[in-house]
């Protein structure tokens, strides 16, 4: 009697659960990856400056306090819409932004810092993508949270605009320093410390 | 808004629907089968669902050149598969590797068939079939 | 105007949808002989009302009545009138509106051919039928529509037909596929009326086998039109993938499969009634998941329509009250469905019994793959996937006792029969299965281990198959009347089998043997690939209908003699801009040839692909063959109604003039 029971009730029973399960599923984005290098340093890599190809970054070369890392290309919309927020986001905070130039000509690059602005205090060349493989990078523009220890907290895949920046980015980076983020006023030229006009 | 803006621009950077023919060659036959076994295991990480063998998007042939470059270099497969794996986690491998995360995925179906067969062995097995007319088929 | 009425027709279905639903109950329960009635009369005129709905989008789509959203977004004026008319079905919307035509159209089937079916039995089958329909068509009228429309500014031009689908495949894969998707709810919605009335005779067996077979029919070429699709259409080589979609197909064949089987043991021999009900549930069920799955956005797949979470929500929330009311219901009246098992340990009852629990645990197997990703993000929130090397595993690992079983099933006797006579009926073809399996490994080019195992269980089937034949045979006098004996259902079994047989013989054989090279050729040139000598003689630019077309001419000499003489393409579709490639297949029953153009190389050169595919063919062959062998199944059952209805009238009148 208990067996029947059990045969008869088990199917509705399964597909209760099978149900919440999916509707809790609706809400999250199958396309979006984690990072694996979380709490894991940056990669190593040696690669040109942007601006001057004679000289060589490595991880060394990565700044010793909190900073973010963006990686971005010229041939990517996205980064486009980007790139004022980050415009701002530079002068409005002091934490630094290191850009990785991923898979893009290092002629157009320049050209459109000048043009349009540079938000990096220092840019990476990684023209054959190398750099953006090890860092896990499937769709730019992506930033990583580095804290002062040089491990990586944090990815972010997408723009980052005032909505994200305020729900997403600022509270990790808080969270990961310890103390709320102050809002400074920087001259725009302050930021490139390689002196880009 | 701006999830689907950047979903449009996405797509149409995606304006091909082939996979892109490599014409790699290697040092030896096995090489080569090496070569074709791991691009079609391991996953295209921004792809709707693809191999980077099948995937014509940067990312896939960047990927595959890696892979060329690694057998070409005598690494073994499992070395290759764990040097994806790092960089962008178990999504890329389609053959789900075997830990304890996955013990249900890869043991539940035959442990249910086990269950079955016990099952019907017991309650079969030990039934006093009640003599009737035995049919064969009845047609 | 037309795009109103099609609306409009719409919302009218619908209406009578919700008649239909809530007086179908009333009727059947009080059976009241006007609403039932009604029941069959409403069904037909929804079917009416939709076709005529249907029929308004597609002469939209031929009328480029670009004012229409949908068809701005999936057509274009220099598609080709054919194309047009698919493309009806080449996206969510449209395809969404096949599916509720596909539903009604089966309801009226129903309706029409239930004569010598009891009327609250059909009644409450029409009322099942007609409150899925409700969902769907409220699903499409709400959130799907595909007669919104683009104002004020109506495009110049469509965005056209993803170039991927402008391809006989699409005309008519969608349309089979959904006509078994769809079919299944007939047996359902049987074992729900079934259910309601709490008594399930042997006839509610008899009366749903017919049904259930020709839905499975529609769903076994739909699936093998999609992978055939798949193969020549995307050109490198594959057939079947495991994608999500592709597994939402094939849990619904399997359920169903074994659906068939278990509906066969009630009809004989009156057992697993509880079991064959929860199969005609779960197998509907199944198709219902596929519905959302596909439309949902909850997973990753090339063939994904819709990513809407918020569509995905509605079909998520019918799917619940469907399944969850016909769970209930099972769960509260299943324990009156008694079935009267008495057969032993060796015996076709419990062939058949294995047989279902190893498609049953094949189905789980898919299910679990398909949705392992997503419980492990719940689970632990990690991204993971599960591809090709899992499934084909697993498959691989329950397909051996399946198909060994299935010669043996085939022929055991009901109830009871002895182990060792058996076994020792079958010994020889065992053997010689395996021999030739051998022998056949060794000429396609040496032995794998698992194509060897695969190869003599195809053969074995087939040995089965033959078996079967010589020992009917051998009961009467003589050979041909022997084999006229065996009943047209059993032919049924036969080839079907066979089918499989056919199948698996093919995914082996061109899963261990088939070559692909990727070279490097000039025009001009000749390379040696294997055995073949591959020509690239000629090269030329040419305009097609909404394309520009680049194609290369090649002659592939084996041993010095011509082949074949192949035109691959690459097209670049001037509306959507999309570059495409179209292999030139050279196709044989026993192998295909083709060549596959690349990219256009630095020095001129261009890369190619070249593919030798043994057997490819027999994989979609095998599902013909399945086909026909529901087929003589199902005409099987009409025969010997009519007949049967035939003799009583005869005895009926009969006895009248005696009296």
């Amino acid at each position: 009697m208990n067996k029947k029971l059990v045969l008869a009730v088990a199917p509705i029973v399964t597909f209760i659960i099978l149900v919440i399960f999916f509707w809790f599923a609706l809400e999250k984005d199958p396309k979006k990856l984690n990072s694996n290098l979380i709490d894991k340093p940056v990669p190593d890599f040696k690669l040109s400056a942007l601006k001057n190809p004679e000289r060589v970054y490595t991880s060394e070369s990565l700044p010793n306090e909190l900073f973010l890392l963006n990686v971005w290309g010229t041939w990517c919309g996205p980064c486009h819409i980007e790139h004022p927020y980050l415009m701002k986001f530079s002068q409005q905070y002091p934490v630094p932004i290191v850009g990785v130039n991923y898979k893009d000509q290092t002629k157009d690059a320049l050209e459109f810092l000048e043009k349009k602005g540079n938000p990096y205090s220092m840019v990476i060349a990684d023209v054959d993508g190398q750099l953006g493989i090890d860092l896990g990078v499937y769709g730019a523009p992506e930033t990583f949270v580095v804290d002062s220890d040089g491990k990586v907290r944090f990815r972010y895949v997408g723009v980052i605009d005032d909505r994200v920046w305020n729900s997403k980015i600022l509270p990790v980076i808080e969270q990961v320093q310890g103390y709320p983020l102050e809002q400074v006023q920087k001259d725009a030229a302050e930021n490139d410390s390689e002196g880009m006009k | 808004m701006m999830k689907q803006l950047i979903a449009t621009i996405a797509l149409l950077m995606s304006l091909q629907a082939f996979a892109v023919i490599e014409t790699y060659e290697f040092k030896t036959e096995e090489q080569e089968q090496l070569y074709t076994d791991i691009i079609n295991e391991l996953r295209c990480p921004k792809c709707q669902n693809q191999t980077i063998a099948e995937s014509n998007a940067g990312l896939s042939e960047d990927l595959r050149y890696i892979v060329y470059q690694q057998v070409s270099n005598g690494s073994t497969k499992r070395e290759i598969l764990a040097y994806m794996q790092e960089r962008y986690g178990d999504f890329v491998l389609y053959d789900p590797p075997v830990k304890p995360s996955n013990y249900f995925l890869w043991f539940a179906p035959l442990a249910v068939f086990l269950v079955i067969l016990i099952a019907v062995l017991l309650k079969v097995g030990r039934r006093r079939i009640k003599p009737e007319q035995t049919g064969t088929e009845e047609e | 105007m037309i795009p109103e009425l099609g609306n409009f027709l719409l919302i009218m279905a619908f209406i009578n949808a919700i008649f239909l639903g809530v007086l179908s109950f009333i009727g059947a329960h009080y059976q009241h002989q006007g609403l039932m009635q009604f029941s069959k009369r409403a069904s037909i005129s929804i079917f009416a009302l939709i076709l005529a709905s249907f029929v308004c989008l597609t002469i939209s789509f031929i009328n480029n009545d670009f004012s229409v959203a949908y068809v701005a977004n999936h057509s274009n004026t220099q598609l080709p009138i054919h194309y047009r008319i698919s493309a009806v079905w080449g996206a969510h919307e449209g395809s969404l509106l096949l599916w509720v035509l596909i539903l009604t159209g089966w309801m009226a089937a129903v309706a029409l051919f239930s004569k010598s079916l009891p009327k609250p039995l059909i009644t409450r089958v029409l009322g099942v039928m007609g409150f899925i329909a409700i969902g769907f068509i409220a699903f499409t009228l709400f959130t799907s529509n595909p007669f919104d429309r683009v104002l004020p500014f109506i495009p110049i031009d469509g965005s056209d037909l993803n170039p991927l689908l402008q391809d006989f495949g699409l005309i008519v894969h969608p349309p089979m596929l959904y006509m078994g998707y769809v079919g299944f709810s007939v047996v359902f919605a049987f074992a729900i009326a079934g259910l309601l009335q709490g008594d399930l005779d042997h006839n509610w067996a008899r009366w749903s086998r017919p049904w259930t077979t020709v839905a499975w029919i529609f769903m076994s070429l739909g699936i093998a039109l999609g992978s055939w699709w798949a193969y020549y259409e995307l050109g490198w080589g594959g057939w079947w993938f495991w994608d999500p979609v592709e597994n939402a197909s094939f849990m619904p064949w399997l359920a169903g499969t074994a659906l068939i089987h278990s509906l066969a043991a009630t009809e004989k021999r009156g057992v697993f009634k509880s079991w064959t009900v929860l199969l005609a549930i779960l197998t509907f069920s199944l198709s219902l998941l596929g519905t959302f799955l596909v439309r949902s956005g909850v997973l990753t797949s090339v063939h994904s329509f819709a990513n809407d979470p918020v569509r995905g929500r509605f079909i998520l929330v019918f799917l619940g009250i469907v399944v969850g009311a016909s769970l209930l219901i099972y769960a509260i009246q299943s324990n009156k469905i008694r079935s009267k098992a008495n057969f032993g340990l060796f015996s076709r009852e419990t062939a058949l019994l294995f047989n279902n629990a190893l498609l049953a645990v094949v189905t789980f197997m898919v299910l679990l793959g398909t949705l392992h990703p997503l419980i492990q993000e719940a689970f632990t929130g990690d991204k993971s996937s599960v591809g090709p090397p899992y499934f084909n595993l697993m498959f691989s690992i329950f397909m051996i006792p399946i198909l060994i079983l299935m010669p043996i099933g085939q022929q055991i006797n009901w109830k009871q029969e002895s182990m060792k006579p058996m076994l020792t009926k079958y010994w020889l073809w065992a053997i010689s299965s395996i021999l030739i399996a051998l022998a056949m490994v060794i000429i396609m080019g040496g032995i794998e281990p698992m194509a060897l195992v695969g190869t003599t269980l195809g053969l074995w089937v087939l040995a089965g198959c033959a078996k079967y034949v010589l020992a009917q045979a051998s009961k009467s006098t003589s050979f041909t009347i022997g084999v006229k004996k065996i009943s047209r259902s059993y032919w049924g079994m036969l080839v079907a089998h066979l089918g499989v047989a056919v199948t698996v013989l093919g995914v082996v054989l061109t899963s261990y043997y088939s070559i692909e090279e990727n070279i490097k050729i000039s025009q001009g040139e000749t390379v040696q690939v294997e055995d073949l000598d591959v020509e690239f003689y000629d090269f030329k630019n040419t305009e097609g209908p909404n394309y520009i077309s680049s194609a290369g001419s090649f002659r592939i000499y084996s041993e010095g003699e011509l082949i074949t003489d192949l035109h691959p393409e690459k097209r670049k579709y001037n509306a959507s801009k999309m570059v495409m490639t179209e292999a030139d297949i050279d196709a044989g029953l026993f192998r295909d040839i083709y060549v596959v153009m690349g990219e256009p190389l630095d020095d001129g050169a261009w890369a190619i692909s070249v593919y030798y595919k043994p057997f490819v063919r027999w994989i979609w062959l095998g599902s013909i063959f399945m086909a026909l062998g529901g087929l003589l199944a199902v005409s099987d059952k009409r025969y010997r109604q009519r007949r049967r209805e035939k003799k009583q009238a005869k005895s009926e009148t009969t006895s009248v003039v005696e009296s």
